[in-house]
């Protein structure tokens, strides 16, 4: 059941009176109890996509059109109050950094209390006890204590634990984590990662996974969209993208893996950088200049979205013809 | 033949309170660690965050005080040199940090800021100094017009390429790259290892390259140092970490990394459950009556592991 639909997106910033867009025309859907991973580098226009869909974007400085439908809702649509009301309770974030998310002068306890006390009407009796009970759903041995304290006595992977506690409160049907474990070491990444999966088993959320990590993605996703400077550039279930890459961008990103088992003297870095959102050509494929050896008429002039197999979609038609440079090097 | 030696190193912060501000208590940050370092080799330096790592990057290079141990440099013991900032040892050794926009000066061009260590240390007359700045630039890959330019005109791979021109500035000998590359997208990330090994082969560097992520690590060093709370575990070749990890602690960080498939991720996740079960009850043993990691054993030439004694390392 899709829970969520976005049809065509735009996200323009506001720079010296112009707007630019830094998500282009974006649309997808989100099932429940499925794990949506979207990826790319920074700058291309994912965690934008994340704060619009729960609106926290302001109206001077950012232009935001498109649908973004949450049930019979559009939530480009809602007014401030029934926005309160949607976010949080209905869609809930987890963001990167935990410690700059807390509120450092509230103790634990306050802060899960406080999407309570708003979205429910649960007694004050009722809502102490729910608090323990989250703080233990979420594996924190000792509720009591860790209710009481302050968000700088914990360790980061204590704190990502309270965000998702507080994100988990009020049951939500979407959750969307920005970056959940990039602060975080990689033997606690793992936890919070398996946790997350628990929790959504019990309730069925849909989650929105945004990371630049594929291997966060290749343990958690069902499926994956492949994000490059605003646009989505290629979408699959999670087996198909990691068996058999098709996009230039996807493919190269894989390349540029440190490998564990390889033994290359050199990794496989992708020449240029990621265009800013002023520089950002608009007309035709976005990541034509970061592969210029690839002649030219292999790209659309308006490149769209190609279903090759069931689910998997991958924009422009550069890829049929898309070999790694130093492959090309040998043909010639 | 080593360079450089650092022997018995400890760091340990005082931590104040109670009345007078006395010193109530010391967190150990560095506690004791042995190092030595060869010419044109790299060595990792790996543990979780708060384990001490960047502590002994500081404390080498001279930003961190030191509570006891002895560097060596070159036979000389510079341990109360380094602190001097016109201090011999500073050309020799220098440092890139991890955020490369916060370790630039916002106010200064680039001329200047790679211009900085060649006044200090260098005596160049202002054209010679001009065309050392044009070498240094060629040799990180940049535009020759960058020297006018700002910091924020650069992206986060091309700051870092700055910060490693300006710590090559003095023709060192050793640089300790403190995560270098953790702030960067995947594909920068290449560039900048492709390009601190390319620089590593044409001067012979060292490299001290401190970091959690295994997978960088792996690639880019030959002798790895694990750390855990302030203290050596285990240390050895690139080959003996990886494919004969000894110590719980290291098995346990291997584990860690996330597989690059998506296949067989439910059994993975299994695996790594249990591990982490064993981990919880076994971890006790790894440390003495007084909370301390054991002392280092040698199991073979190059392959040091902390234990109680040669038997329990199984």
């Amino acid at each position: 059941m899709d829970i969520l639909d976005i049809q065509n997106l735009h996200v323009g910033f506001r720079i010296n009176d112009t707007f630019y867009d830094a998500v282009d025309g974006v649309s997808f859907t989100l099932k429940n109890n499925e794990i949506l991973a979207i990826v790319g580098e920074s700058g291309c226009g994912k965690s934008t996509l994340a704060t619009a869909i729960i609106g926290l974007h302001h109206e001077q400085n950012a232009r935001v059109t498109g649908k973004i439908l949450f049930g019979e809702r559009n939530l480009l649509e809602c007014s401030e109050e029934e926005m309160n009301h949607i976010r949080g309770a209905e869609i809930a974030m987890i963001f990167q950094d935990p410690l700059s998310a807390l509120n450092p002068l509230m103790r634990i306890g306050d802060q899960i209390e406080e999407a309570l006390t708003y979205h429910t009407d649960y007694s004050r009796d009722e809502r102490e006890e729910k608090v323990l009970q989250l703080l233990k759903q979420v594996g924190i041995s000792k509720p009591e204590q860790v209710a009481r304290q302050f968000p700088h006595q914990l360790s980061g992977g204590m704190r990502q634990r309270v965000m998702i506690a507080i994100a988990i409160s009020c049951k939500p049907k979407i959750i969307i984590a920005d970056e959940p474990t990039t602060a975080l070491d990689v033997t606690i990444q793992a936890q919070i990662l398996d946790l997350l999966k628990e929790l959504q088993n019990e309730t069925e959320a849909g989650i929105i996974l945004i990371t630049h990590d594929l291997g966060v993605v290749a343990e958690m996703a069902d499926r994956v969209m492949v994000m490059y400077a605003g646009e989505i550039i290629e979408e699959a279930p999670v087996q198909k993208l990691f068996a058999s890459p098709k996009h230039p961008y996807t493919r190269l990103l894989f390349n540029s893996m440190p490998q564990l088992h390889s033994t290359n003297e050199r990794l496989n870095a992708i020449e240029g950088i990621v265009p800013s959102l002023t520089h950002l050509p608009r007309t035709g494929c976005r990541f034509a200049s970061r592969i210029p050896w690839i002649p030219k008429d292999a790209h659309e002039e308006q490149p769209i979205f190609h279903e090759i197999s069931k689910g998997h979609f991958v924009k422009c038609t550069c890829w049929k013809y898309f070999n790694f440079q130093h492959e090309s090097s040998i043909n010639r | 033949m080593s360079f450089m030696q650092i022997i018995d190193l400890k760091v340990h912060y005082p931590i104040r309170g109670g009345f007078f501000n006395s010193i109530v208590d010391w967190v150990y940050a560095v506690d004791g660690i042995d190092m030595e370092f060869e010419q044109g080799k790299t060595y990792g330096l790996v543990g979780e965050s708060g384990c001490g790592k960047s502590t002994t990057g500081k404390a080498i290079i001279g930003l961190e005080k030191i509570t006891s141990g002895k560097i060596l440099f070159e036979g000389e013991d510079v341990t109360k040199e380094r602190k001097s900032r016109t201090s011999h040892f500073h050309r020799e050794v220098q440092m890139i940090f991890q955020d490369s926009h916060s370790s630039l000066n916002p106010r200064k061009r680039i001329a200047d800021i790679l211009a900085e260590p060649i006044r200090n240390f260098l005596n160049l007359t202002p054209r010679e100094e001009r065309k050392k700045i044009d070498e240094l630039l060629a040799i990180v890959g940049m535009p020759g017009d960058s020297k006018e330019k700002f910091p924020h005109e650069f992206s986060g791979g091309q700051k870092q390429r700055i910060n490693i021109a300006r710590a090559l500035a003095t023709n060192p000998k050793l640089i300790i790259a403190d995560e270098p590359v953790s702030a960067l997208d995947l594909s920068v990330q290449a560039q900048v290892l492709n390009f601190m090994k390319d620089v590593q082969k044409e001067f012979g560097l060292t490299y001290l390259f401190i970091s959690h992520d295994l997978g960088v690590v792996k690639h880019m060093c030959d002798y790895i140092f694990i750390m855990y709370k302030g203290r050596f575990v285990e240390c050895g070749t690139k080959q003996d970490i990886y494919q004969n990890p000894k110590h719980l602690y290291t098995k346990r960080l291997l584990n860690s990394i996330p597989a690059t498939t998506p296949l067989g991720r439910e059994k993975r996740k299994w695996a790594r459950q249990e591990f982490e079960k064993m981990y919880e009850k076994h971890i006790h043993k790894a440390f003495d009556e007084n909370g301390r990691v054991y002392d280092l054993i040698p199991i073979s030439d190059t392959h040091y592991v902390s234990a109680s004694s040669v038997k329990e390392v199984v």
